[in-house]
């Protein structure tokens, strides 16, 4: 049985429709990340699944149980689940363990097992220390780490992440990372993670739903999302990803096939339901090209940048250097604006043609 | 969970859907506004125009159309108008003195400046009149005091115009001020860096982007000039100059409830032209493009060379128009009778004793507005902090409707408040059985009507600086709406709830539009004593009692002062 089970949910605020026939399919213990970029309605999502907006069209259910849908709207007080806001939302007036024993005590539960299970979860998160102070004088991570233990002492077996790292400094997000995955490990909740930031994406989720203009465009697992995307927003969206046009497909029915890119042959991971086509356009990552002496395509060196352990260089290939391509080279080496190379491909995925295009989900 | 936590069952969930307490408190509010604002005025429309139960024209037109009420009608308008004018002028120049230059002691000059927007105005006008009487310790020596028997030049059409441009220019400053604070510094400093000097960028730059709230401001000021009773009464009724709002109230007085359907009719009027004047002013306010893009930054002018002559003319206008009334109202205090010139072997504090312990009507009446008031405060509060959560992060057409009904209430004369309680309450209640009118809940049901948008204001501007997440968080713990308001939101809101207690008690511990006509022999407020004392000829009285009523509100003002810095800006009007 699904933990989160989304059919077909819409939602607009006025005229706009922020959300159209969203459907999704979370598995109980699962660890999703909802991507995309700001206003594609991710937030949205996470607030009709908290129950802070009633959808306008489809259902959501919680464990099985309807929660929204026609006619039924269960308000968030009554779905059990954990929301980690960006600010976190601890409540100021209130001291740690007061913001963690809250839901507790208005639950109805007695003050001896409220303080007992309050303080079990201020250990667990390592914060039994911290119990009496307040939130103001708790650092970033602290502050993380009690809105996580409000979510545990709740037994919410459904955890909601809005952006919770969007705020914070880059070193503080590696721990902060760290630590929603041990969260996720030890508590086995069920966890969904909104983010623009395909990099937390895709290294905290099992499986990532990617959206655009209030759609879910492809649901996969992190490697599968960067091998196989299946469209040119997503191929573009992760892992510095570029979409350039080759001619002459055709598959070979293994979910391999060969095309020709500005004229050179090159050799491409497709589908295997993939049919002969005249042009396709296909994804290629900084990684799936490299410099050749051999045969390959001519291009030029538009630009050149310093990035550590490597050079990234931009190309301009094809006839009026209209296609636009980048590849990583290993650091040190020389390589300079205007200087002429010829550039081999290793790999590269057949985006599937758009046409034809069947349900965006793909399972595990 | 497969956690280490052991402890106890699950926390108790219900199996139904709980009670939706949002509906409930919705319901209540509903109601709340319904019985005690909308109700009464839909009531005043249908005694105004369908008396009988059908709708009769050559009625009306006897009605308005008498000279009297012609004449109540044109002063009515071009007295607001006028003073609506000089107010607006006033209270512009203040705000671009106080809000856009470093003039000294800018914190005590605005706290004076708003001062005479808390005094009560039937005090206020007592005060001006009593700054040309002999006793006034500063015109007085110098001899400038009127000679005895002279007409007193405030007795007059110019003499209102004057006081109600005087009382209402904090309105509009205060409307600027915060327009004022809104402005980007950089697009004054950019006209600074091409060459603009400080008069040229007043009137270039400054002036129009804050045209909005200059609108805004004297809308304001019109609405709180047409429904000034205090002034208009005091001045006009011994001057003979008859506006709407005395004459309404004289008639009613002269004919009792069966004059009713005509004053309805007038306070009808009365309300259309608070309506025209309000939608004319917000429309000339609108027009033109006056968006602003940028992060306010707060800029302050040197005055240079000029800080001499200019807080000269900034203090000095406070000292003619606050120090000098106050301080006659102060002498005649502390004088045995009328006229009498203020010294050492005059000076007497009968009076205050009068006031405090031996009068009897005084006291009752002082009494009575006292808990009426904290009745008010301790029903409105806790209203207006729902009304503003549902304003604020639930919004819909119910609750808008609730919130334009509760303006129309506070904003439209509360002599037409009065009118309106009058018709509504006089028939026997149900349940109850008997007629409210003349008791002190009728004067209960009018606060509670007139100042609900009042209390509101502040929480609107503290529920702005809550994170909506906090209530968010309260809801996935569980918590149902009252435990919400209670646990999460009231203790970020209270300095703004406070701030709301006090603004409604300051209004309402003063009242006196809607309760001069709600008093009876049972049921008496300190509002409207002064008027009754003072034209029963005991002026010395009457200024003692207002000297009272001062000390009061500055008490309050001062006391607000402590917690001031945790409130949004601009929530206590007196704190720059």
């Amino acid at each position: 049985m699904s933990a989160i089970d989304i059919q077909n949910l819409g939602k607009s605020f006025g005229r706009t429709e922020v959300l159209g026939g969203v459907s999704l399919a979370v598995g109980a213990g699962e660890f999703v990340a909802i991507l995309g970029p700001s206003g594609c309605g991710k937030t949205t999502l996470l607030r009709l699944l908290a129950g802070f907006e009633r959808p306008d069209a489809g259902s959501i259910r919680m464990g099985g149980r309807l929660v929204s849908g026609p006619g039924v709207h269960l308000p968030p007080e009554g779905r059990g689940v954990g929301v980690v806001f960006q600010t976190y939302a601890l409540w100021p007036h209130m001291s740690v363990a007061g913001n963690v024993s809250y839901g507790l005590k208005v639950g109805g539960m007695g003050r001896a097992p409220r303080e007992a299970r309050t303080r079990a979860v201020l250990e667990t998160v390592g914060l039994g220390e911290m119990a009496a102070r307040r939130p103001a004088d708790l650092s970033g991570g602290q502050r993380q780490r009690v809105a996580l233990a409000r979510c545990l002492a709740m037994e919410a077996r459904v955890v909601l992440l809005d952006e919770p790292l969007a705020n914070l400094d880059v070193h503080l997000r590696d721990t902060l990372e760290a630590e929603f995955a041990d969260f996720h490990r030890r508590s086995g909740a069920t966890m969904v993670y909104v983010t623009h930031d395909q990099a937390e994406a895709l290294a905290l989720a099992d499986r990532v739903a990617v959206m655009e203009a209030g759609r879910i465009v492809q649901f996969a697992p992190p490697e599968r999302l960067f091998r196989e995307p299946a469209c040119a927003m997503v191929a573009g969206f992760i892992g510095d990803g570029r979409v350039v046009e080759v001619t002459d497909l055709a598959p070979l029915g293994d979910g391999r096939a060969e095309a020709r890119l500005l004229g050179a042959p090159v050799r491409l991971r497709c589908d295997p339901g993939e049919r002969p086509r005249p042009r396709a356009r296909i994804a290629l990552h900084p990684g799936d090209l490299r410099l050749t002496e051999g045969e390959g395509v001519p291009a030029t060196v538009t630009r050149a940048t310093f990035r550590g352990h490597h050079l990234r260089a931009e190309l301009a290939a094809g006839p009026d250097g209209g296609v636009s391509l980048c590849l990583n080279v290993a650091a040190p080496a020389r390589i300079e604006r205007g200087q002429r190379v010829t550039v081999a491909l290793t790999d590269g995925w057949v985006l599937p043609d758009p046409s034809l295009s069947s349900l965006p989900t793909q399972g595990l | 969970m497969s956690l280490s936590v052991e402890t106890g069952a699950r926390p108790r969930r219900a199996l139904l859907p709980r009670v939706p307490g949002e509906w409930l408190v919705l319901a209540g509010l509903v109601l709340f506004v319904g019985a005690l604002s909308i109700l009464p005025l839909a009531r005043l429309v249908q005694a105004a125009l369908f008396p009988g139960g059908t709708f009769d024209a050559a009625r009306i037109a006897e009605v308005l159309g008498g000279r009297r009420v012609a004449e109540a009608t044109v002063n009515t308008i071009w007295i607001s108008c006028a003073a609506t004018a000089l107010a607006t002028v006033m209270g512009t120049l203040a705000a671009l003195l106080a809000g856009l230059t470093d003039l000294r002691g800018r914190t005590l000059w605005v706290f004076c400046f708003v001062l005479p927007l808390m005094i009560p105005p039937q005090v206020t006008a007592l005060a001006w009149v009593q700054a040309f009487s002999p006793t006034s310790p500063l015109l007085g020596p110098l001899g400038l005091s009127l000679p005895p028997g002279m007409r007193h030049p405030l007795y007059s059409a110019w003499g209102i115009v004057l006081l109600l441009g005087f009382c209402n220019a904090p309105l509009v400053f205060l409307s600027v001020r915060a327009g004022l604070r809104r402005l980007p510094a950089d697009l004054v400093e950019a006209a600074q860096a091409a060459g603009a000097g400080p008069l040229a960028l007043s009137r270039d730059i400054v002036l129009p982007l804050v045209r909005g709230a200059v609108f805004a401001g004297a809308a304001l000021a019109f609405v709180s000039s047409i429904g000034n009773f205090g002034i208009q009464a005091m001045l006009g009724i011994p001057a003979r100059v008859p506006t709407l709002i005395t004459l309404i109230y004289r008639r009613l007085n002269a004919y009792g409830p069966s004059a009713l359907n005509d004053m309805a009719l007038m306070a009808l009027m009365l309300a259309g032209l608070t309506v025209v004047g309000m939608g004319l002013t917000g429309w000339l306010g609108r027009r033109g493009d006056q968006r602003v893009e940028g992060a306010a930054r707060r800029l302050r002018l040197p005055l240079g060379r000029w800080h001499g002559p200019v807080g000269l003319l900034a203090w000095g206008y406070l000292v003619a128009c606050l120090l000098l009334p106050l301080s006659a109202l102060l002498g005649t205090a502390l004088v045995r009778g009328y006229g009498q010139p203020l010294g050492p072997d005059t000076i007497t504090f009968e009076n205050f004793a009068n006031a405090l312990f031996h009068h009897e009507g005084i006291r009752k009446a002082f009494l009575t507005s006292l808990w009426l008031t904290a009745l008010a405060v301790a029903v409105l509060v806790p209203v207006s902090v729902a009304l503003g959560y549902v304003l604020s992060w639930r919004s819909g057409p119910v609750a808008r409707l609730l919130q334009l009904a509760s303006e129309l209430a506070y904003a439209l004369p509360g002599i037409i408040i009065g009118v309106a309680m009058i018709l509504f309450f006089l028939r026997p209640m149900p349940l109850i059985g008997t007629s409210l009118y003349g008791t002190v809940w009728v004067i209960l049901a009018a606060y509670l009507a007139n100042y609900l948008a009042l209390a509101l204001r502040p929480n609107l501007g503290g529920y702005a600086q809550i994170d909506r997440a906090l209530d968010e968080a309260g809801q996935v713990a569980g918590a149902g709406l009252i435990a919400r308001l209670r646990d999460i939101v009231l203790p970020s809101l209270a300095p703004a709830a406070a701030a709301s207690a006090i603004l409604v008690f300051m209004s309402a511990i003063n009242e006196i539009q809607t309760s001069v006509l709600l008093v009876s022999s049972r049921a008496q407020t300190i509002g409207p004593t002064i008027i009754f004392l003072d034209e029963a000829g005991s002026s010395t009285l009457a200024a003692a009692v207002g000297c009272l009523m001062v000390a009061v509100v500055l008490g309050l003002m001062l006391a607000s002062l402590a917690f001031g810095s945790r409130l949004p800006e601009g929530v206590l009007p007196w704190r720059d």
